[in-house]
């Protein structure tokens, strides 16, 4: 029996172009290890989801731990209007947007001279861009708080007058925390463009602003759509800037207006379970159809540095 | 080109930091404008050290934090990446599966665990048969337990991330080096401590910077979970705490803003050092 299964585990490669690893305890193991690890990770979102698609009055009769009788989006379709969903939404779109197309094309702008000229303030300026947005929010934020009182804007970019509580005021923050990260790894992807092509297009006479836009940009956009990714997910999910720096509920993005939810529905568990998925149908779907470009932005940041 | 984005920074960033730094040696209340900052010393940090309940408490949890990541989290998700890296079946559904958690907001996280937690109707409690009326075990209410409760929420997002970063390092060793070792008789244990383990020196670096700086970043979980109180203290929140509201102690804020700054000073220069070392190699 054991001969035989190592023979067939072992005829296998022939008829698969590919190696296909021979079963072993250590591969058994590493299975039941994933499985394992697989499952306990899945479980939080799995309940999440399974509580969600239950009705309050099932619940409350048979308790949450209890096969189901009645499944039902109707939670997400209540959480959804009650909570005035499509508005936080909104809210989202509005500071995430401008926020991403900001800060690459801010980070593009600062990596492109950092590695096309060979200025001494290179590296210090490389350092105080990295550094920053290492720096945790908590340190900065007593002062910005004060910044954001003062700052006065005019009202057709913000209705109060203020940088605070004004989506303006969340953009630049975002842009600017996560100007740092951006800095790093474009210029990192820059350098490993050959400096040839910009020099020939120098030599044919062309623009400084020609040889960004026009040469160096285009090649640097597989490192753009994997920031994109990565910046979206992470300012959408912000929590900090919106809580401190927002002071109205109904200005707040969906991820801060988290907590308005939470103080909504705390009775009711299967409504806030629905209301709290729906927040995260946006990152899902990067999940879903983008994650290999997250992946990389993750790795670009990390390895090639 | 440079000038807008360098002037961003420095204002909205280092400005900042720096004026955190100054401030922490005033007294302010922050109304009566600039004029009404007055000289302080070092009442502020004498104050927060003795005079202040949350602080030692905060600190605590902070280090119990970064512990429990050092010890556990990162450990676990760098031993996901290298059994995931063997080649294994599947191993693209479970990386898939383990990363999950990284898209989620920490926000949410800590709403999706409160369902697992809940004294009467949470997951965790009815599996144990815990959920009566008097016998339940109250995971985030009780200040003995409730700070390991949300590490397990933390954790559950740092492994995968870890994972992750961890995995592209992998992918990028020579594959010729596992061949050398392999050949020369070397188990999977010795190649990986021996041979793969200090060829990524370079990310071995990163994950330790990211693994701090998290753990000193943590914020939202616990404010989403009890605002950060009766056992959930953080430096991160009473910072927080200190500015907001009607009675600003803007001095006394900062001063804990430093030092949460000057601790994560470590990992910030531990990290500048390894690059600029790079950067001199090339």
């Amino acid at each position: 029996m054991t001969t035989l299964s190592s023979a067939l585990a072992r005829s296998v490669p022939a008829t698969d172009k590919r190696a296909k690893p021979r079963v072993t305890p250590a591969r058994v193991g590493a299975h039941v290890f994933l499985t394992t690890a697989a499952v306990l990770w899945l479980a939080p979102i799995l309940w999440a989801f399974y509580t969600s698609l239950r009705s309050y009055n099932e619940t409350a009769k048979y308790g949450y731990l209890s096969l189901p009788h009645h499944l039902t989006f109707e939670n997400f379709r209540n959480a959804f209007t009650q909570a005035n969903m499509l508005h936080f939404f909104w809210n989202s779109v509005l500071v995430t947007v401008p926020a991403v197309v900001i800060t690459l094309f801010l980070a593009s702008c600062v990596a492109f001279v950092l590695t096309r000229f060979s200025f001494w303030f290179n590296i210090p300026l490389l350092i105080i861009f990295t550094a920053g947005n290492l720096l945790p929010p908590q340190t900065l934020i007593t002062p910005l708080y004060r910044i954001y009182l003062t700052v006065h804007l005019p009202t057709f970019i913000s209705s109060n007058g203020l940088l605070y509580n004004s989506y303006a005021g969340l953009i630049v923050i975002n842009a600017s925390f996560q100007l740092g990260f951006c800095v790093f790894v474009l210029s990192n992807y820059m350098k490993s463009i050959p400096i040839d092509i910009t020099e020939a297009a120098l030599l044919d006479g062309a623009s400084v602003w020609t040889r960004f836009w026009n040469l160096t940009l285009p090649l640097c956009r597989p490192a753009l759509a994997a920031l994109a990714t990565l910046l979206t997910t992470w300012i959408y999910n912000d929590f900090f800037w919106a809580i401190t720096l927002i002071s109205s509920g109904d200005k707040r993005p969906i991820t801060s207006a988290l907590a308005n939810l939470q103080g909504q529905y705390f009775i009711n568990q299967n409504l806030l379970a629905a209301g709290a998925l729906i927040t995260a149908v946006p990152t899902l779907v990067v999940y879903i159809l983008l994650q290999k470009q997250f992946i990389a932005g993750l790795s670009l940041g990390s390895s090639k540095g | 080109m440079i000038g807008f984005p360098l002037i961003v920074d420095l204002f909205f960033i280092w400005f900042p930091a720096a004026a955190t730094v100054f401030l922490s040696f005033t007294t302010w209340s922050g109304i009566g404008g600039l004029k009404a900052i007055h000289a302080d010393g070092v009442q502020n940090y004498v104050q927060a050290a003795t005079n202040y309940p949350p602080f030692w408490p905060a600190v605590r949890h902070n280090v119990l934090w970064l512990a429990v990541f050092l010890i556990i989290a990162t450990p676990l998700g760098i031993l996901f990446a290298v059994v995931l890296d063997r080649n294994i079946r599947g191993s693209r559904i479970y990386q898939s599966i383990l990363f999950l958690p990284v898209m989620l907001s920490l926000a949410l996280i800590g709403i999706i665990w409160e369902l697992i937690y809940a004294p009467q109707y949470g997951l965790l409690n009815s599996l144990l048969g815990r959920n009566g009326q008097s016998n339940f075990i109250d995971w985030l209410g009780n200040p003995k337990l409730n700070l390991w409760a949300v590490l397990a929420e933390a954790s559950w997002r740092q492994v995968g991330y870890v994972m992750v970063l961890y995995l592209a390092g992998l992918k990028a060793v020579d594959p010729t080096l596992r061949e050398a070792a392999l050949v020369d008789g070397a188990t999977a244990w010795q190649t990986f401590w021996r041979v793969v383990f200090p060829v990524l020196r370079p990310i071995n670096v990163v994950i330790l910077v990211v693994t701090v700086i998290e753990s000193l970043r943590a914020f939202d979980i616990v404010y989403i979970t009890n605002g950060g109180q009766n056992g959930l203290e953080l430096l991160s929140v009473l910072i927080t705490k200190n500015i907001v509201g009607q009675q600003s102690r803007i001095g006394f804020g900062s001063a804990l803003g430093v030092v949460l700054l000057v601790i994560s000073l470590v990992p910030i220069i531990t990290f500048l050092v390894q690059q600029l070392r790079q950067e001199q190699r090339r």
